[in-house]
């Protein structure tokens, strides 16, 4: 009964003239993951606005205000399953001024979809959302070539769209790219193989999500487990239980291991790992789990469970990129919290080293102010030391927030690099 | 052994972090106890996220007043057996205030005075978060919730302005008056949570298994027969087999007729059914965006 589906996070940027909303409406509807009482409301609502049949965008409409604009604005997440596996959609916008909610809902995808018009070709907004596709690590990308319908299927068209987004790519760090023509609103290449286009021999968009690699992309190799906080229970038939609660950000970690917590070096070793079904031998990320060590050692939040031939840098100071995410602007000299895995600091930027013009992609050396959707490299000076590893190498220790000590608002978000 | 977690498990691990960092991060929270599958299936999760010892949260229910006695009774039986402080916003006491206003006419219900006795609830208990069973699949407007969402002084949501939710880096500091909702299973689908509360045998109230009683039925909509429900001239009073797929205040709960009487058969139900979770939900046809007007003004 309970079968043994992963799951896959994919981000899809993108305006509804791109064919995004259609794009998923026809992925969801193709894949009979539409309620037949949803599909009866948008085909009422698809004639009283004079659609000749469906209109497949309707489905993934959000709020009034989006409906009203025709635009997505903030992320909307969306679920469906296959007999292969289940998929979590971070739908989000793909305006400029929306950035911020292009790196929200990358954040956590295993591959990126990216749409192209097929009669517009490369444009800005591709190789945006590449960009940040690229600099969050997302591993896949699959570009869709949308509206060939409305390029009469040309294989010519397609290629030289390739061929552009090639030359793009070629300086970006994804791994895996893959190109895909389809016509979101008949539905070749989405679900079912086109019969219009023939000359194109690669795999559906569903059969390229349903098979991308996933599993390889937990880290098992460096343990690195955050305090959330402490669980101690004594009564009952609980006596002197103390350990600590947590996720297994990366690594495994076995009853016995010896290990070390940051900061202050206590040695101790696990005595028990208690996991959702009790207790276990091993655990690995991302489990969440509790540790009970076989000291009593002064440890809470904030703190970070490691072992000790393999640990993090010690930092007081940071070289990161960061994008800036609140409509509250960049105040040179303030200070603000940085919350890196579950501890927080005090921080101030030293330096903005350049920001990327996100219209062309290129740095810019000269400007010190940051505003709500820019990209920076800077340099973070801490009150107090971090353990970090690089974000290539590890997100979980290697991601941070900024947060306004007064607003409580969160205005950046960073990859330490 | 393969260090992979299948979808059920990663999402209760997913679930469990959230819970944990509700738990750390502020000083008050409750969880928001309906008496439905979703906050049952929350409430079993911090008991696994704070095992071995006990939840430490408060159950607060907001009760309309309209119950099902099945679901008080579980309520009840419920926080006994977990040993958790279980805490009560009467709706009816709102009313009296005159803080809310009960409506009229023939299709009056309690769902939008429930916000106000939230609001009042949570102030006087002094929660400044509330975890709750939301989940982004229900709704299009919660299909762009964060897993902390942040409320006003208002106890208003403004979804054209969420902060950015990171990674799992959760911002749940708050100025004074303000307050969060938190949904730790947002990315769980409805067969999910069935398949999760089959997983793990979780208790849950009769009224979700096929049972015999009187209806009333109204259009398209099969209603329990209670005295809290206005009848209409047109309203059939008849004896169903149903089961209900949402519970919830008794005059909107809808009803569906089925014959599904174990975990498993609902399951099997559900995957040939056709038709969305909340499509029997009297509260969202009012309007296209009824869900999200309610949210705005502070229902969960």
């Amino acid at each position: 009964m309970i079968d043994t589906k992963d799951i896959i996070r994919f981000t899809t940027a993108g305006s509804v003239d791109d064919g995004k909303s259609t794009l998923i409406g026809r992925l969801l509807y193709d894949c009979k993951q539409i309620p037949q009482d949803q599909i009866e409301l948008v085909r009422r609502i698809s004639e009283r606005k004079g659609s000749s049949g469906i209109d497949l965008s309707l489905f993934t409409d959000g709020l009034k205000d989006e409906r009203a604009q025709g635009i997505t604005i903030d992320v909307a997440y969306r679920y469906f399953t296959t007999e292969k596996r289940k998929f979590i959609i971070a739908d989000t916008p793909g305006h400029l001024q929306y950035t911020r909610n292009m790196v929200t809902g990358a954040s956590t995808a295993n591959a990126a979809l990216i749409l192209i018009d097929a009669r517009k070709g490369v444009v800005e907004q591709t190789r945006r959302h590449s960009f940040i596709a690229s600099l969050l690590q997302i591993k896949h990308l699959i570009v869709c070539v949308n509206k060939m319908d409305l390029v009469e299927f040309n294989k010519e068209e397609f290629d030289q769209i390739v061929s552009s987004f090639q030359d793009f790519s070629a300086k970006l760090a994804i791994v895996d790219v893959q190109f895909i023509p389809v016509s979101a609103l008949n539905g070749d290449n989405v679900v079912h193989r086109s019969e219009n286009m023939t000359w194109y021999q690669g795999a559906t968009l569903l059969h390229t999500l349903e098979h991308i690699s996933v599993a390889n992309e937990q880290n098992h190799i460096d343990f690195r487990f955050p305090v959330q906080h402490p669980i101690r229970v004594d009564q009952g038939l609980v006596q002197d239980y103390r350990a600590y609660a947590g996720k297994v950000e990366s690594g495994i970690v076995r009853v016995g291991d010896e290990i070390i917590v940051l900061p202050g070096n206590q040695r101790s070793n696990v005595k028990s790992i208690m996991g959702m079904n009790g207790p276990q031998q091993e655990a690995f990320s991302p489990q969440s789990i509790s540790l009970e060590l076989t000291d009593e050692l002064d440890t809470s939040r904030g703190n970070m469970i490691v072992k000790p031939n393999n640990q993090p840098e010690e930092v007081r100071h940071l070289s990161a990129m960061i994008c800036w995410v609140s409509s509250q602007a960049y105040v040179p000299g303030r200070k603000y919290i940085l919350r890196h895995t579950t501890n927080e600091v005090k921080a101030m930027v030293k330096s903005i080293l350049y920001v990327y013009d996100m219209q062309t992609l290129k740095r810019d050396e000269e400007q010190i102010a940051l505003q709500a959707n820019d990209i920076a490299r800077v340099e973070l000076q801490l009150a107090g030391p971090i353990y970090v590893d690089e974000y290539r190498k590890n997100k979980a220790t290697g991601s941070f927030i900024l947060i306004d000590e007064q607003s409580n608002q969160t205005l950046a978000v960073g990859m330490i690099s | 052994m393969s260090y992979r977690l299948n979808y059920l498990e990663e999402l209760e691990a997913e679930a469990v972090y959230v819970l944990r960092e509700a738990f750390a991060q502020f000083q008050h929270p409750c969880i928001l106890f309906s008496g439905g599958k979703d906050s049952i299936v929350v409430t079993h999760l911090a008991a696994k996220a704070f095992a071995p010892g006990q939840i430490p949260f408060s159950l607060l229910h907001i009760d309309t007043g309209h119950n099902f006695p099945e679901t008080i009774q579980f309520r009840d039986e419920l926080a006994e057996r977990l040993n958790v402080r279980l805490v009560v916003g009467k709706v009816e006491d709102s009313i009296q205030r005159q803080t809310a206003l009960e409506e009229n006419g023939p299709n009056a219900n309690r769902n939008r005075a429930q916000s106000i006795t939230l609001l009042e609830s949570m102030e006087s208990f002094g929660f400044d978060a509330a975890i709750g069973g939301g989940r982004r699949d229900e709704e299009k407007a919660r299909a762009k919730e964060r897993f902390f969402s942040h409320r006003d002084a208002f106890g208003q949501w403004d979804p054209k302005n969420q902060g950015p939710e990171i990674w799992h880096l959760y911002n749940g500091r708050l100025n004074q008056g303000e307050q969060f909702r938190v949904f730790p299973i947002s990315n769980w689908t409805e067969l999910d949570v069935w398949d999760y509360i089959h997983k793990e045998n979780i208790l849950l109230p009769s009224l979700y298994f096929a049972h015999q009683r009187p209806c009333v039925k109204r259009k398209d909509s099969i209603l329990a027969q209670s005295s809290y429900l206005v009848s209409h001239e047109t309203d059939k009073l008849l004896n169903l087999t149903v089961r209900f797929r949402t519970i919830g205040d008794m005059t909107i709960s809808g009803a569906m007729e089925s014959n599904a009487s174990t975990v498993s058969e609902i399951i099997t139900e559900l995957k040939e059914m056709n038709q969305s979770e909340r499509g029997s939900r009297a509260d969202d046809f009012r309007s296209e965006s009824s869900m999200e007007d309610r949210k705005k003004e502070g229902y969960f």
